[in-house]
């Protein structure tokens, strides 16, 4: 039984592992196919930043417990620390133009080694902040990391920190990915690949730690503190290291977001991305890597483009005077509303997306329930004659 | 025999309720000590002292002549104290629970506290986390995989010692009640003690399940050479297969000695039955 147990994991392992690369193939055939402009791209890029954060969160709020809004303050730090440092030299005195005697930072970095820096630096403050705050539990640490957030994105603003962070004017002009390889063999491959592949990586090590001892006690601390205590788990050294973790690779969310955007300022890290970081999470499942994933996908798909036709007076082909702007915003309401009510636990629930099972419930849909129908339609017919 | 426990004089008091007031009591190696008493009595309050949960208000509690926990009235307290040997300890030494268990004092919850969101084979593999030798990065890059592998093999001898293999790959909460209470124990075990608090493991069961449960108890005492000391209701487990009785009343230690002494105790029997108005 033990070894039909293992053989089966092993199974579905080699089968996600075969989707993942199908996957990828799939980014690398758009990659070589498509403009830097097209939406699909465009999209693809942000489900990729998004999904980085949204996994970091679940790491936190879904598997440790902790309910945590703190996700777009360490976005922000990992973000400008990134973009600091990949402001191409030739455009720096223009960027920091309004700034009394222009940028004190010289230096500057490969963007992955920036990227990593990132989530350093949101690591390093995530620290700092977990030594007060994590004593705080449910509402208080949401209440404690959303001010912390807001904190942060004031301070960035701050006039006396221009010659690093640009007051608040925007850091512009950042280099990128497409740029950055200019001119390699990969040129070709610089559109979405290289945010597939950061964020593949990256939840990678996420659902690594959270198969590891460590991932188990987190879970127990989720379940029951008490007892996770007793057992000799050392709650205070635990939750710091989950909070420090999920602030790194928000922080490496961040500086992918300042990436795809090629500019970055405070205004867009607010409560509110905190907020659909949070609803991605909650549609996708608490408790699920690949449900983060796939709400990721689902969420930044239809905001941005599915849903698109509701603003612009045609959708799905058809056209009324009600679509016009802000429809869109009052349609995804609605949708949102529709799974708090009837999809609590989300799509996925704490399940994972397994190929191997999905694959299951085709073969019994078509060996099974197919074949039950039709039987029961000959029984029908025949009873009608 | 060896002196593995030994709590001297410790009161606990909150706010101006002493729960346990001056309770000296001592655990030998290999011995099975029961602490009985009427409900409200101060039972799991000894334990959560000894556990670190609480810190006792005035006292000290060693383990393996060892002290672990020392305090004295101080602060607020030491003008509410309304316990006695004011003055005879000077030290504050508290421990986290986290840290007694390392030193290898186990316990189970009077309320089954099971992780409910992990199989049988987690709960128990999560209690061997406390004496892990691989740090978080040697852990997320299974870098540790022997350890793992180890862990694994030492479960499942646990889980097969304690009657709960075939069950483990269930979610812990799905299985019938007396199993969870087995659970309880074998996670608490897990975490490699050589002292084992059990508290009320028997509460709710019926006569057959108890019986069942003193058989385990021996049967852990011999197999894994364990110290237990457990809180007991049921009177026939704990007349049966207690080595000495502990009995307190108010917090108090009114009687101890083996089993047959405790039964015969008048004072147990008044802090049970109550004093008849008559004599």
């Amino acid at each position: 039984m033990k070894k039909n147990n293992t053989s089966k994991s092993r199974l579905s392992l080699y089968c996600n592992l075969g989707a993942l690369l199908l996957a990828f193939i799939l980014v690398l055939v758009i990659d070589a196919t498509h403009n830097p402009t097209d939406m699909l791209v465009k999209v693809l890029q942000k489900v990729c930043v998004y999904a980085v954060v949204a996994v970091s969160m679940n790491l936190l709020n879904g598997f440790t417990g902790l309910f945590s809004l703190g996700q777009a303050g360490f976005m922000l730090l990992g973000a400008y620390t990134c973009a600091i440092f990949i402001i191409p030299d030739e455009v720096r005195g223009q960027v920091y133009g309004y700034i009394e005697g222009g940028s004190i930072v010289h230096v500057r970095l490969p963007l992955i080694v920036a990227i990593l820096l990132g989530g350093l630096v949101a690591a390093l403050f995530a620290f700092l902040i977990g030594l007060p705050v994590l004593k705080l539990k449910s509402d208080y640490l949401a209440i404690a990391t959303l001010g912390f957030a807001e904190i942060v994105r004031t301070i960035v603003t701050w006039e006396k920190l221009g010659p690093v962070t640009n007051g608040s004017f925007p850091l512009s002009k950042l280099n990128t990915f497409r740029k950055a390889l200019e001119g390699t063999p990969f040129e070709k491959f610089s559109l979405v690949t290289p945010y597939f592949l950061i964020a593949g990586i990256c939840i990678a090590v996420i659902v690594l730690i959270i198969r590891s001892t460590y991932g188990r006690a987190f879970k127990a601390i989720r379940d029951d503190e008490i007892a996770a205590e007793a057992m000799g788990i050392n709650l205070a050294h635990h939750k710091r290291l989950s909070f420090v973790t999920s602030s790194f690779f928000a922080g490496i969310g961040g500086a992918l977001f300042a990436i795809f955007q090629a500019s970055v300022s405070a205004a867009p890290f607010t409560s509110a991305m905190t907020y659909e970081i949070l609803l991605i999470v909650v549609i996708g499942g608490i408790g699920s890597i690949t449900g983060s994933v796939l709400g990721s996908f689902l969420f930044i798909a239809s905001s941005e483009w599915w849903l698109r036709g509701l603003d612009s007076g045609k959708f799905l082909g058809i056209s009324s005077p009600v679509f016009r702007n802000g429809f869109r915003l009052v349609v995804f309401s609605v949708i949102i509303m529709i799974f708090v009510l009837f999809f609590r636990k989300g799509i996925m629930g704490t399940k994972e997306f397994d190929v191997v099972k999905i694959g299951g419930f085709f073969k019994k849909l078509f060996t099974e329930t197919v074949p039950g129908w039709l039987k029961k339609i000959k029984h029908k017919e025949a009873a009608d004659q | 025999m060896k002196n593995i426990l030994d709590i001297e004089n410790v009161t606990m008091q909150f706010g101006g309720v002493v729960a346990v007031n001056n309770l000296s009591l001592t655990v030998n190696e290999g011995e099975i000590v029961s602490l009985i008493g009427p409900n409200g009595a101060g039972k799991t309050t000894v334990f959560n002292a000894v556990t670190g949960v609480y810190e006792p208000t005035n006292g000290r509690i060693s383990f393996y002549g060892e002290k672990i926990l020392e305090n004295y009235p101080h602060g607020k307290m030491k003008k509410l104290y309304a316990g006695e040997n004011r003055g005879m300890y000077t030290e504050r030494m508290v421990k986290t629970p986290d840290r007694i268990t390392k030193l290898g004092i186990a316990r189970t919850f009077q309320n089954i506290r099971l992780f409910k969101s992990m199989t049988v084979m987690e709960n128990v593999l999560l209690a061997m986390h406390v004496r892990r030798t691989s740090n978080y990065f040697t852990a997320t890059f299974c870098l540790n995989a022997k350890e793992e592998a180890a862990n694994r093999a030492k479960a499942e001898e646990l889980l097969k010692a304690v009657g709960l293999y075939e069950n483990r790959d269930d979610l812990a909460t799905s299985l019938p009640y007396g199993k969870q209470r087995h659970l309880e124990i074998a996670r608490a075990l897990a975490t490699q003690p050589t002292l084992l608090l059990l508290d009320e493991p028997a509460a709710g069961m019926n006569p057959q399940e108890t019986e069942e449960l003193t058989a385990f108890i021996r049967h852990i005492r011999d197999t894994f050479h364990m110290t237990i000391f457990l809180i007991e209701h049921h009177m026939n487990l704990v007349m049966d297969i207690s080595d000495r009785i502990y009995v307190i009343d108010f917090g108090k230690l009114i009687c101890s000695g083996t089993p047959d002494v405790v039964q015969a105790d008048k004072r147990v029997i008044d802090a049970y039955l109550g004093v008849s108005e008559v004599d």
